[in-house]
């Protein structure tokens, strides 16, 4: 492996054949290992006057290994890499769980005004206080939207919250001297896998909670596995099936009437901003991706930000960092001081600060106002997608109204002899990005569709329209449609087996063969 | 709204191809009693002119980096980044993209995955390394855990030359988890003989070179220890371009590398997002944490690249995952990728040695001053001086001179006794003027 492109035979399409592998405006493109050079830099670096090194015998010697490529190329190399991505900017991204909404680059803008992208997490305070500011503003939005009087802002995604809340949790438990009892974490059937993870992560031992025919917690089942060795529950709300759990305040009831707390995963907050808080409802901890519900980009994996609300039974226990209001303003408090229950730190300096900037752009342009129709319109789109799609997919759980996202099963695929896969690939070639696919495991072969509030109707139409050609193209048997799916992508269906089996994790030079 | 396509008239139609008369139907799951019966108490929508004005004021409170000269590091540097790193990262196809989950249409970022990877195992010596983690003190954090896993022991040795940050974040997962952490007290000197805390119960030691007070360190010699006695060695450095001049720890033993990758592509940004890098050993790749990517082919027999051997993480293996993490550093390694592929290896040996030599002309510059002295007998482009006097209040003198001068360690390591010590960097970013002002103010204050 580690060779350039097969030069793409024409044998069958009935096209002619490709001297490059090019295809029009899809370039092929190698590794920056083949088409770099180690001498060659677009960086141009004077040479220091001589010196005197003082490394104490430590200089690098061996060649490192890297190539090099000067601007132009580099631009190339990048831009034609980003022709192989599919992105929202360019069309609907209806991942469930993912919350594709549009990214406003006013976010971007602010983000990178020298008094936010360019200061240093360990200037002195007095040169910081529009930071503090900024974070104390969007520690108020997230407080007021959640109900919630205290926040931990320095965990870096989602997953990263929750670990932070279980923390918090355990810390809370330590202090009442019950760490050696309680030791179980409830976790729905319908969770996120970071769920299990991370409560595993924090040294507690997972048990799994049913899901009820509804598509909820089964409260019954749910009740029958509380008693004194339970920490927690970790709840997503609206849960992963794109349900609201309607028993929420009796599950927060219940989980307090046996000394245990209620962790919510908040992943799915976008669907309910200005329409129900969290804190009215029980919960001790939610975390919130600011990455999903507030629209700091993807950027195809990451970065994100994942602060944490908590109630005031867990407020004593949050991490450092956390900001004071002192007489002389905002203060950073850095250590856990000598009468504090703070459990320790998550992670160095204060937080995602880039993704707050964008976070708290996003929140002062939408407003109250704004905000809340975004979780309607976010809602109102996934049932219009659902009242167009029920007659002919379907719903694991019922015909029943759905928040901002919503799940069909394969049980109609069945009869087709097609996969969820098959039906994901073959969307590809109609020009979207699949929804999200078997995931949550509860429901078959599961599509979970999360259309968001940032479709046209008339966006919203053709994606249900393609939809029902391909389903009607499916029942007619039309296996080509879908078994050789994708067509049109920059790469044919790839394969992960090979990929697992012997894994080829880095470049390395190739060996001479014929 | 600007943001939202819907207008009235489409909400009315799709609520009728719904079958229900208003929004409020739709949000029937939730209790009546438990909605939210009032607006938010937040301001109303603002126009994209009033946010930008109102978060500029915010920005101007503080004081930028590149508006005076700079000298802070501590885990976080100032590093001129090429303009085409920041406008290759905001093309949409990069920004506005998921994770990989649907390789066939996410090539770009997967390629670009595939290449980080081969960069930082290069940089590091070490075999192989994942797609990112969020940052390096929690890469730490999860090269410690993984020590456990491979090892079964659960004795973390934490060198008194690593960051505090990193240390603290150690600590607290350690003792949330049940396991020690035996952090040893600040080394301001790299005098520490951590050889001596490795015995069969310990599980790693970590140890950070440059370290906190900019120390190099030979790592051979720990690396044997470790080996004789069924330990692992976890290697931190928190400024990735001394890797372009300093040996490596791969090449000294190190079994786990982890670090910073903030310095190279990635702005400042108050403490985050930054990039976490993770490299080990081939024999602990299925211990690792965090994404890989892998090369395959498609259909029609053409590479491509797909994200893999994901049996080790939290969508497929629940509560038995290597890790937790999901979203990660995706846009800063990408930004990571493209500033080192610029520079190429002549472009990186050459920024280290400027970084390299502006240090050390500051370094001189500082042993000429009646009162100071640094301390260090090695460095790469941050050492440690002594000043006589509280650092914390040098270093806010200095800031009122238009001078970003340094970090007082008690603001690192508080009641330590260490308040006469102040960390400084120096990297390309400092003209000779920047230098010269610096040591005069300084000579002004100490
Ligand atoms: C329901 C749910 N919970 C938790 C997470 C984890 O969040 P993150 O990827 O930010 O760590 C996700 C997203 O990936 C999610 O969809």
């Amino acid at each position: 492996m580690n060779r350039p492109e097969h030069p793409i035979s024409s044998a069958g399409t009935g096209r002619p054949r490709s001297f490059t592998s090019n295809r029009g405006l899809c370039q092929e493109e190698g590794l920056i290992f083949e088409i770099g050079r180690p001498d060659v830099s677009g960086v141009d670096i004077d040479e220091p006057a001589p010196f005197e090194m003082r490394l104490g015998g430590l200089e690098r010697e061996e060649p490192i290994g890297l190539p090099g490529l000067s601007e132009p190329e580099a631009m190339r190399h990048y831009v034609r890499l980003s022709q192989k991505n599919y992105s929202i900017d360019a069309g609907l991204y209806p991942l469930g769980s993912c919350t594709m909404k549009h990214n406003p680059r006013l976010n971007e803008s602010m983000a990178r005004l020298p008094g936010f992208g360019d200061i240093h997490p360990l200037q002195p305070e007095s040169t910081v206080a529009g930071a503090l500011e900024l974070i104390a503003e969007l520690s108020r939005w997230l407080m007021e939207m959640t109900g919630m009087p205290a926040v931990a802002m320095s965990p870096k995604a989602g997953a990263h919250g929750e670990a932070c809340g279980m923390m918090a949790i355990k810390a809370a438990i330590a202090a009442r001297g019950e760490s050696a009892t309680r030791r179980i974490v409830l976790v729905p059937e319908s969770a996120h896998g970071t769920n299990p993870a991370s409560a595993a992560l924090v040294g507690f031992a997972t048990r799994t909670v049913p899901c009820g025919p509804d598509g909820r917690v089964d409260l019954a089942a749910l009740k029958s596995l509380l008693g004194p060795d339970v920490a927690a529950i970790m709840l997503t709300n609206p849960n992963t099936c794109g349900l609201f759990e309607s028993d929420i305040v009796a599950i927060a009831e219940a989980m307090h009437a046996v000394g245990a707390y209620f962790y919510c995963d908040g992943a799915n907050f976008n669907a309910i901003v200005g329409k129900t808080r969290p804190g009215d409802l029980g919960v001790d901890a939610m975390h919130i991706n600011l990455h999903k519900t507030f629209s700091t980009p993807h950027g195809g994996g990451g970065p994100g930000a994942g602060p944490v609300v908590l109630s005031a039974r867990l407020a004593p226990f949050a991490p450092v960092p956390f900001l004071r209001e002192g007489e002389s303003g905002l203060r950073l408090v850095e250590h856990v001081e000598a009468d504090s229950q703070s459990f320790g730190r998550m992670a160095a300096f204060h937080g995602q600060m880039g993704m707050f900037v964008r976070a708290l752009s996003y929140m002062m342009s939408h407003g109250a106002d704004g905000l809340r129709q975004a979780s309607e319109d976010a809602v109102l789109s996934a049932n219009y997608i659902r009242a167009s799609l029920s007659d002919l997919m379907t719903q694991p759980f019922g015909d029943q109204p759905c928040m901002h996202e919503v799940l069909f099963d394969d049980a109609w695929l069945k009869p087709t002899g097609l996969s969820t896969l098959d039906f994901a690939k073959a969307m590809i070639d109609e020009g979207y990005h699949p929804m999200t696919i078997y995931f949550p495991l509860v429901a078959h072969g599961a599509m979970l569709i999360e259309p968001t509030e940032s479709e046209s109707k008339a966006s919203l139409d053709l994606f249900i329209a393609t939809l029902r050609d391909l389903a009607f193209s499916a029942f007619d048997g039309a296996f080509d449609r879908f078994v050789g799916a994708p067509y049109h992508a920059p790469r044919r269906r790839l394969d992960e087996t090979r990929a697992a089996r012997n894994p080829i994790l880095k470049w390395s030079a190739p060996t001479q063969d014929v | 709204m600007r943001y939202l396509p819907l207008n009235s008239e489409d909400r009315s139609e799709m609520l009728a191809r719904i079958g229900v008369d208003s929004i409020d139907a739709l949000f029937s799951s939730i209790p009546e009693a438990n909605r939210l019966s009032r607006d938010l108490d937040l301001p109303l929508r603002r126009s994209e002119m009033e946010t930008q004005r109102l978060l500029a004021a915010m920005a101007a409170k503080n004081m930028p980096a590149g508006s005076a000269p700079f000298f802070i590091g501590a885990g976080a540097y100032k590093h001129h980044i090429p303009a085409s790193v920041d406008h290759l990262i905001q093309r949409s196809e990069f920004l506005t993209s998921y994770t990989p989950y649907q390789p066939e249409i996410s090539q770009g970022t997967l390629q670009a995955i595939f290449e980080f990877q081969t960069q930082v195992a290069a940089l590091t010596a070490m075999d192989v390394a994942n797609a990112s983690m969020y940052d390096g003190s929690t890469a730490t954090m999860e090269a410690v855990l993984m020590a456990h896993r491979v090892t079964k022991r659960r004795k973390a040795v934490l060198s008194g030359g690593l960051h505090p940050h990193y240390a603290e974040v150690v600590r607290t997962v350690s003792k949330m988890t049940d396991n020690d952490a035996l952090s040893l007290p600040p080394d301001v000197f790299a005098a520490e003989d951590l050889a001596a805390e490795v015995d069969e119960e310990t599980s790693c030691v970590v140890v950070q070179t440059p370290d906190a007070f900019g120390n190099l360190r030979d790592l051979s010699a720990l690396a044997a220890a470790c080996k004789e006695h069924g330990a692992l060695l976890i290697a931190v450095f928190t400024e990735a371009i001394s890797l372009g001049l300093v040996k490596p720890p791969g090449a000294m033993g190190a079994d786990i590398v982890v670090g910073e990758g903030q310095s190279i592509g990635n702005g400042l940004n108050f403490g985050g997002p930054y990039v976490g890098l993770f490299a080990t050993r081939q024999k602990y790749l299925r211990q690792m944490p965090g994404r890989l990517c892998g090369e395959t082919v498609d259909a029609d027999g053409r590479r491509g690249f797909v994200l893999t051997l994901s049996t080790r993480e939290q969508h497929i293996k629940r509560d038995k995952a290597t890790s937790s993490i999901c979203t990660n550093a995706g846009l800063c390694c990408l930004a990571f990728t493209m500033h080192l592929t610029l520079l190429g290896e002549a472009g990186l040996r050459q920024l280290a040695r400027v970084n390299h030599a502006n240090a050390v002309d500051l370094a001189g510059r500082f042993a000429q001053i009646y009162g100071v002295e640094v301390l260090n007998r090695s460095f790469f482009n941050e050492f440690t001086v002594r000043v006589p006097g509280p650092a914390a209040e040098i270093v806010e003198h200095l800031a009122q001179k238009g001078i970003l001068g340094g970090v007082p360690a008690s603001r690192l390591w508080p009641g330590e006794d260490l308040d006469d010590l102040m960390i400084v960097a120096s990297s390309e970013i400092n003209t000779d003027e920047d230098r010269a002002a610096f040591a005069s103010a300084l000579r002004g204050i100490a």
